[in-house]
């Protein structure tokens, strides 16, 4: 009996064992393949891209998920390349990258999102200089760089400020008791001016018909990224231009000199809103500010130029697409008038370096055919809703949401530099959740704002130190 | 004689493929997970041995380690208590033939039907309705975090540890309990002398299985309090998947030796209190 048990457990363990060998071996081509990838890396693309074979892409923006799918058919019909789209769950983009890197077909492209990323990824990161895509990007400088290689290529361009419905701001400056000198929204072109404005009009709500001018700060955990990835990266920016520092590399200590800069904003966020400042707040979704601005119950909300879509599909959206302007994040500057949006992105297109010369080849092939036949761009401005950052686009070619071209508006205005995404270069996750806990704190009354500015600067370093795996 | 004689020749064929599918399902996966955690990886099959520095950065690299061991202790020891006492006064009330008995027990039973992440969605809107008043969610503060999630899981668990309980007293013979009442026992008296003694196989059963849930709650705590404030109310899972994912990659191999240490450590926990349980079983 005890025999025939082993002779079973060793049957088994064969039949693993092998399974595990296999394993190793793909491990080991991987890595071999890594030193010729980040050599060499892709080339350029011809102009009709043909071919044949299967490009794996994993997509991290869930919301055109299914518009991939009409890609693929087209990408497939012109080209003879079959696109196969895998689509990470919003908020897991990294978890589903790791699991599909494991796989015996890996991704051929896929995206990363900062400097850290590239970096914490750097073995699976091909040398995109060479491509046609990157030879076409109008601003060399948005690409992330590893030494001389080019390893995130930007593929869309957004734009995030104040939001606001310009028929409730004339209904205000309308008004015959406003206390301030400006009479047009547009005229606002300071933190002073802004505070002035809303402080006037949260006073004068009632006549408005409005439950606060801005819409809810939601805190939700999950929710939270219009603060600790986009108001943050106001003070970031002014920060890393005042210190000099590279923002294609991973920046390791933060002293949030302009800390005052974002409590300014977030105060009057959080005093003249719809919901009062309390824990309310930490059981709201950004779903539940942009259907308040939807419904005309807010004036201003903060986010970027993807919100039109959430604002233009609410239930009895009340906002016409020709009143919905953008304000940039004014924060007490003296030179806030010559600020704009803050524009910049945190897609990035990466080739899978670990994959045969052949595959990242076709990886390049279909970025470059995207953004560059015909067919290709009228997807891109039309169904994915990009601003592409490639000469191959006019000026004419941008997607028709009226957000979308506000940014473009903006990119363009004389006079103005647009505040670039500082935030890019924040260690991790981790930061971003612990500066949430404690800006919750703060909204509780539980921390003063010169505690939630020491902690963040602690916790930075710890995380970028963490990050780095020291 | 001959059957077993057949067993004993043919066992290896016909065990093979559920161990195959237990080495594929368990044993592999565990394996590789241990190794990984003397590695520094970015993916599971582009793994670098570096001894062991991940362990040695379970306690040093950040106190979130040694805070969601202390507080899944904590939880542990509230739910068991509480999951076992409330689910045993329930099926002493749904064993005395009352009517609408049936009813009642599918209705306990039916919470632990519903998924963990839904449940803790649910509750969070439940409960941070419950505290509005009191300007407080169950994001606000470490207290109600704890008890929003020792709520969540006696509501799920309460049902299922209950319908063990019944079939445990059903089982207690009728005879022994005749004897107890014509000796003149009381009804206390014959819950905490007869009922509970021959009650211990179950018990044993109910305060492993609420024991190893507990320690190993992840869905409802992501769900309900996400770690919030800041970490304090993450769980030893929760932290083991917020080290694997959310601190780069090169953070994964620690999380991995977290994984371990919380393997080790649940396993430990589990093997004393069968021990000490089953010591304590009496022959029906």
């Amino acid at each position: 009996m005890k025999r025939q048990v082993i002779v079973g457990i060793l049957a088994t363990l064969t039949l693993t064992g092998m399974a595990g060998l296999t394993a190793c071996g793909d491990g080991g081509e991987g890595s071999q393949t890594t030193g010729t990838g980040s050599t060499a890396g892709p080339s350029t693309s011809p102009d009709q891209v043909k071919g044949s074979g299967t490009v794996h892409y994993i997509n991290a923006k869930p919301e055109i998920a299914d518009k991939y799918e009409e890609v693929a058919a087209d990408f497939l019909e012109e080209t003879g390349i079959t696109l196969k789209v895998v689509t990470a769950a919003s908020g897991t983009y990294e978890q589903q990258l790791t699991a599909e890197m494991g796989k015996s077909t890996p991704p051929d492209l896929f995206q990363i999102n900062s400097p850290q990323m590239a970096a914490q990824w750097q073995d699976y990161t091909a040398d995109l200089a060479g491509t046609s895509l990157y030879g076409a990007l109008t601003d060399k400088t948005m690409a992330i760089t590893s030494g001389n290689a080019v390893v995130g290529l930007p593929y869309v361009v957004e734009g995030y400020g104040i939001i606001y419905n310009d028929a409730i701001m004339k209904k205000y400056f309308a008004l015959a008791d406003k206390a301030v000198d400006v009479s047009d929204a547009s005229e606002i072109k300071d933190f002073a001016t802004l505070q002035a404005v809303v402080e006037d009009m949260q006073a004068k709500k009632d006549a408005l018909g409005i439950k606060g001018v801005f819409a809810s700060t939601s805190m939700k955990a999950g929710e939270d990224w219009r603060w600790n990835n986009h108001l943050i990266a106001v003070p970031l920016t002014y920060e890393w231009e005042a210190t000099g520092t590279d923002l294609s590399q991973p920046v390791n200590s933060f002293e949030f000199t302009y800390n005052k800069d974002f409590q300014n904003l977030f105060d009057l966020y959080l005093n003249n809103s719809t919901v009062a400042k309390g824990a309310a707040l930490t059981n709201l979704a950004v779903g539940d500010s942009m259907a308040e601005f939807a419904l005309g119950q807010a004036a201003m909300a903060q986010n970027g130029n993807w919100a039109w879509s959430q604002i233009d599909s609410t239930d009895g959206n009340v906002v016409l697409s020709e009143d919905i302007k953008y304000l940039p994040l004014y924060t007490g500057q003296p030179d806030d008038a010559s600020r704009g949006l803050a524009i910049g992105t945190d897609n990035y297109y990466a080739i899978n370096s670990q994959v045969s010369a052949e595959q990242q080849q076709l990886a390049a092939d279909f970025i470059w055919w995207l953004f560059n036949s015909e067919t290709g761009k009228r997807h891109v401005v039309e169904s994915l809703g990009f601003i592409a950052p490639f000469e191959t686009f006019d000026d004419t070619e941008v997607p028709d949401d009226p957000l979308a071209k506000e940014v473009k508006a903006w990119m363009g205005k004389d006079g103005v530099t647009n505040v670039a995404w500082g935030s890019k270069v924040i260690p991790n996750q981790a930061w971003k959740d612990n500066f949430t806990s404690t800006l919750t704190k703060y909204i509780l009354g539980e921390a003063t704002w010169d505690e939630v500015a020491e902690n963040s600067v602690e916790d930075w370093s710890k995380q970028a130190k963490l990050g780095a795996g020291e | 004689m001959r059957v077993s004689k057949f067993i004993s020749r043919w066992f290896a064929v016909f065990a093979l493929p559920t161990l195959t599918a237990f080495s594929l399902a368990f044993i592999v996966p565990f394996v590789l997970g241990l190794v990984l955690s003397f590695c520094k990886f970015t993916t599971v099959l582009n793994a670098k041995f570096i001894g062991t520095a991940n362990y040695g950065k379970i306690f040093t690299a950040d106190s979130s380690f040694p805070h969601a061991l202390g507080l899944t202790v904590l939880f542990a020891l509230a739910s068991v208590a509480s999951v076992n006492g409330i689910a045993f006064v329930l099926a002493l009330l749904l064993t005395r033939g009352l009517a609408g008995t049936n009813a009642l027990r599918t209705v306990f039973f039916m919470p632990n039907l519903i998924g963990g992440i839904v449940l803790g969605y649910i509750w969070q809107q439940l409960l941070n309705g419950l505290l509005a008043p009191f300007d407080k969610t169950v994001q606000t503060s470490v207290g109600d975090g704890f008890w929003g999630m020792v709520v969540v899981f006696n509501w799920q668990m309460i049902g299922y540890m209950m319908i063990i309980y019944i079939a445990g007293i059903q089982n207690v013979s009728g005879d022994v309990l005749e004897a107890a009442s014509i000796d003149g026992a009381g009804y206390f008296t014959t819950v905490f002398k007869i009922l509970l003694p021959n009650l211990v196989p179950s018990i044993t059963i109910c305060t492993f299985l609420t024991l190893s849930q507990s320690f190993k709650m992840f869905d409802q705590n992501l769900s309900l309090t996400a770690g919030q404030p800041g970490g304090a109310t993450k769980l030893l899972a929760l932290d083991i998947y917020d080290t694997f994912y959310n601190m780069g990659p090169a953070m994964r191999g620690v999380g991995q030796a977290k994984a371990v240490v919380f393997f080790v450590f649940v396993g430990v926990v589990a093997f004393l209190q069968l021990r000490a349980t089953r010591s304590k079983e009496v022959e029906g």
